[in-house]
C-alpha cells in the first residue's frame, strides 16, 4: 500500500540532522524534485533559502523549515484566487487534456454553487467522447443544475455552448458551465475548434471565467497544456483536480509564475463534495506536513 | 519543447570542447552526467531511478569502452541510449494468450488513464486477427462508464458484457458503497463475464474497471479481488504518459495491489516525453507492451522501447551531430 506521499516525509532526513549542512541541501533538492516542481522552481526555491539562511546565519534545520513554508506559501499566493461570477448568467467554460476531470469538477462546481442559492445549467459541449453527455447528465442530477443536451449526434460544440447560454439567459439561470472534450495541446484541429466555441460564446456575452483543469498526477508537461490553453481559449483560472492521491501538484507552482494565471478551485475525490477553493496555506500544509 | 532541443544542443557543445582531448577527464564526464540527469528530470523521469540510471551511465563513461573509443563523447551517448534501451525492455513483448481459451486480460489505473478506451481498441485490434473478444463492464463506479463501454464496444464492433448499469444515479458517488452495493458487485461482474464468454465461447475476455488511486486500500483491494475471481492471463497497467514523478508510487501501490504482468503508456500522441515509461519499467521489471496514442480506437500500437529511448532524451540524431561536431 502506498502511503500518502508528503514533503514532510522526504525531508525527514533533512530534518533529522542537528545542523544544516551540504547534505540538508541535497535533501530539500530532492525533495522538491519529487513533488514534481521542476527543476528551475527548485533551483531557485533552494538558492533563494540559501541566501536566507546565510541572510539570518542560522543553522538550524528548523528555521528553514519554517523558511521553507513561509517562501512557498508567499509565492503560491501572490495571485487572486476569487472567481469572477457576477454576470448575469456567469458563463464558465471548463477545458483541459483527456482524462483530467473536466466533468467530474462541473458537477461538484455545480453543486457548490446550488449549495449557495445559485441556479446553474450546464452544456454538454463535449460532443466527441463516448457517454460524456450521459455522465454530465448525471453530475448535472447530482449538482441540483439542468443540463443543455445536444439536439444531434457529433453536433457543433460551439452550437450546444451557444444553446445553452441562450436558454440561461431566456430562463434567467444565474451561472452556466461548459462542459467540453478533453483535447491534448499540441493537436492544432482540436485547439482551433475550443478557440471557436470561446468566439462564438463572446458573441453571446462576456465569459465570466475560462477554467483549465490539470490533473495532479502530471508533471512538467503541466506547463505546456497551460501554455497552449492560454493562447486558444484565454484560460483565467486553473483548477487542480486528484489532489486525493500521492501526487502533490507541484507543477501548479511553476505554472502560476510563469503564466501569471491563479489557482481557483481544487479537487480531492470522486464525491459531489470534493471541491474547494485554492488557500495557499492549506495546500503548503498538506505537502509539508505539521 | 524547447527545453529538450536544449540538452542535444548542450551535450553536442560539451562534447565539441572535447575534441582533441582524445580522453574523458572525470570532470568532463561529471559535466555529462548532470546534464544528463536534468534531461531525465525534465522529462519526469522519477528522481531514485534517475540517480541510479546516472551512476551507472557515469561508471561506464569512466571505463575502457570509453576511453579507447575512436569518439569518446559519442560512446558516452551511445551508452545512455543502449541503458535506456534495455531498462525500456529491450525486445517489445506480445500480449500471452491463454492455451485454453478464453484468454483473460484485465485492464487496471489511476482514473482517467485511458483504461476504457484501451478495452476497445485492443478489442477491435484483437477482432482484426480473428479472435472473438468480449469486453466486461466492470466499472461500476464512475458516472455511466458501463454506457461508455458500450459505446466503445459498438464502435469496435464487438460484444460487451454488461449486466449492471453501474453508477448512473443522482445519489452521491461515493465509490466504497457500490463495493458489493447499489450500482453491483464488479467483482461478481467480473467471474459472471468469465462464465459467459466460456459458454458463448469468446476466446478473449477484456474486463474494464474502475479507476483508482493508489492510496486507495479499498478499491485497491477491490481490484485484487477482482484478479483473484477471475485468474487472468494479463493484468495491464494503463498509465498516462504525461504523470509526473508519482509514478514510481502509484507503480508499485499497483504492482502490490494487483500485481500486472504488462503496462500501457496511454496519450503518446501529445509532447509529454513520458519519462515514467522509464520510471514505471525500472520500478517494477515489467514490460511495456502497448503505446496508445490517440482517441481513436485505432490509435494504438506495439511498444518500441528505442523509439521511446530517444523520445525521453530527445536523442534522435544527437549520434549524427556528434559525428559532424
Ligand atoms: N480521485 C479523484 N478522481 C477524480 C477527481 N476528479 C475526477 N476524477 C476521476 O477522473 C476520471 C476522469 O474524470 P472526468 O471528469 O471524466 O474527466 P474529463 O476531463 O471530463 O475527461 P474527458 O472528457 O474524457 O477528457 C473519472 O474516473 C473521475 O471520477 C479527483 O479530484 N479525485
Ligand atoms: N489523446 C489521447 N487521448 C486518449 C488516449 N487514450 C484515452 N484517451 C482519452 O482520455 C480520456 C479518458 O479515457 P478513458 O478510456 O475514459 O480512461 P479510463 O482510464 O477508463 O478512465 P476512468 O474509467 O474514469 O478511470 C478520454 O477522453 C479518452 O478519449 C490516447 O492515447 N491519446
Ligand atoms: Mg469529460
Ligand atoms: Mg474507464
Amino acid at each position: 500500500m502506498a502511503t500518502p506521499w508528503s514533503l514532510s516525509g522526504a525531508l525527514k532526513g533533512m530534518f533529522s540532522r542537528k545542523t544544516i549542512d551540504d547534505e540538508t541541501w541535497d535533501d530539500l533538492e530532492d525533495a522538491l524534485i519529487t513533488a514534481d516542481f521542476g527543476s528551475d522552481i527548485t533551483d531557485s526555491i533552494v538558492a533563494e533559502l540559501r541566501e536566507n539562511v546565510r541572510k539570518y546565519s542560522t543553522t538550524d534545520p528548523e528555521d528553514l523549515r519554517r523558511m521553507l513554508r513561509e517562501t512557498l506559501e508567499e509565492r503560491l499566493a501572490r495571485l487572486d484566487p476569487t472567481l469572477t461570477l457576477s454576470a448575469r448568467p456567469a458563463v464558465v467554460l471548463v477545458v483541459g487534456v483527456n482524462g483530467v476531470g473536466k466533468t467530474t469538477t462541473i458537477g461538484k462546481f455545480a453543486k457548490f454553487l446550488t449549495t449557495r442559492g445559485r441556479t446553474v445549467i450546464v452544456g454538454a459541449a463535449d460532443t466527441f467522447r463516448a457517454a460524456a453527455v450521459e455522465q454530465l447528465a448525471t453530475w448535472a442530477e447530482r449538482g441540483g443544475a439542468s443540463i443543455q443536451k445536444p439536439q444531434q449526434q457529433g453536433q457543433d460544440p460551439a452550437s450546444v455552448a451557444f444553446q445553452t447560454i441562450e436558454r440561461a439567459q431566456r430562463e434567467g439561470v444565474d451561472i452556466v458551465l461548459i462542459d467540453t472534450a478533453g483535447r491534448l495541446q499540441t493537436k492544432s484541429g482540436l485547439m482551433d475548434e475550443l478557440a471557436k466555441v470561446k468566439r462564438v460564446v463572446e458573441k453571446q456575452t462576456e465569459i465570466a471565467e475560462v477554467l483549465l483543469v490539470l490533473d495532479a498526477t502530471t508533471g512538467q508537461n503541466g506547463l505546456a497544456q497551460a501554455e497552449a490553453f492560454i493562447e486558444h481559449a484565454g484560460v483565467t483560472g486553473l483548477v487542480l483536480t486528484k489532489l486525493d492521491g500521492s501526487a502533490k501538484g507541484g507543477f501548479v507552482l511553476s505554472v502560476q509564475e510563469k503564466t501569471g494565471i491563479p489557482i481557483k478551485l481544487v479537487g480531492q475525490g470522486e464525491g459531489i463534495n470534493d471541491l474547494t477553493g485554492f488557500t495557499p496555506h492549506v495546500f503548503v500544509q498538506n505537502l509539508i506536513g505539521r | 519543447m524547447a527545453t529538450f532541443g536544449n540538452l542535444t544542443d548542450r551535450l553536442v557543445d560539451t562534447f565539441k570542447n572535447l575534441r582533441g582531448k582524445g580522453k574523458l577527464s572525470a570532470a568532463d564526464v561529471d559535466g555529462t552526467v548532470r546534464e544528463i540527469r536534468r534531461a531525465l528530470l525534465d522529462a519526469d523521469v522519477a528522481l531514485e531511478v534517475v540517480k541510479d540510471f546516472t551512476a551507472r551511465v557515469r561508471e561506464r563513461a569512466m571505463g575502457d569502452e570509453v576511453s579507447k573509443a575512436l569518439n569518446p563523447a559519442q560512446q558516452v551517448v551511445q551508452i545512455v541510449n543502449d541503458e535506456l534501451v534495455t531498462i525500456l525492455g529491450g525486445e517489445a513483448r506480445r500480449i500471452q494468450f491463454a492455451k485454453n481459451p478464453p484468454t483473460v486480460i484485465m485492464l487496471a489505473g489511476l482514473q482517467g488513464a485511458g483504461k476504457t478506451t484501451l478495452a476497445g481498441k485492443l478489442a477491435k485490434w484483437l477482432a482484426a486477427q480473428n479472435h472473438t473478444p468480449l469486453l466486461v463492464a466492470a466499472d461500476l463506479q464512475r458516472p455511466n462508464a458501463v454506457t461508455q463501454l458500450k459505446v466503445v464496444g459498438e464502435q469496435a464492433g464487438v460484444a460487451v458484457f454488461a449486466p449492471e448499469p453501474g453508477n448512473v444515479g443522482a445519489e452521491d458517488a461515493a465509490p466504497k458503497s457500490f463495493f458489493g452495493g447499489g450500482g453491483g458487485n464488479p467483482v461478481k461482474v467480473a467471474k459472471d463475464g468469465i462464465k459467459f464468454a466460456r459458454d458463448k465461447q469468446y476466446d478473449i475476455v477484456i474486463v474494464d474497471t474502475a479507476g483508482r488511486l493508489g492510496v486507495d486500500a479499498e478499491l485497491m483491494k477491490q481490484a485484487s479481488d477482482i484478479r483473484k475471481a477471475i485468474d487472468p492471463d494479463e493484468v495491464l497497467f494503463v498509465i498516462d504518459a504525461m504523470i509526473g514523478q508519482d509514478a514510481v508510487a502509484t507503480a508499485k501501490a499497483f504492482q502490490e495491489g494487483v500485481d500486472f504482468t504488462g503496462v500501457v503508456l496511454t496519450k503518446l500522441d501529445g509532447d509529454a516525453r513520458g519519462g515514467a515509461a522509464l520510471s514505471v519499467a525500472s520500478v517494477t521489471g515489467r514490460p511495456i507492451i502497448f503505446a496508445s496514442t490517440g482517441e481513436g480506437l485505432d490509435d494504438f500500437e506495439p511498444f518500441y522501447p528505442d523509439r521511446m529511448a530517444s523520445r525521453i532524451l530527445d536523442l534522435g540524431d544527437i549520434l549524427t551531430l556528434i559525428e559532424q561536431a
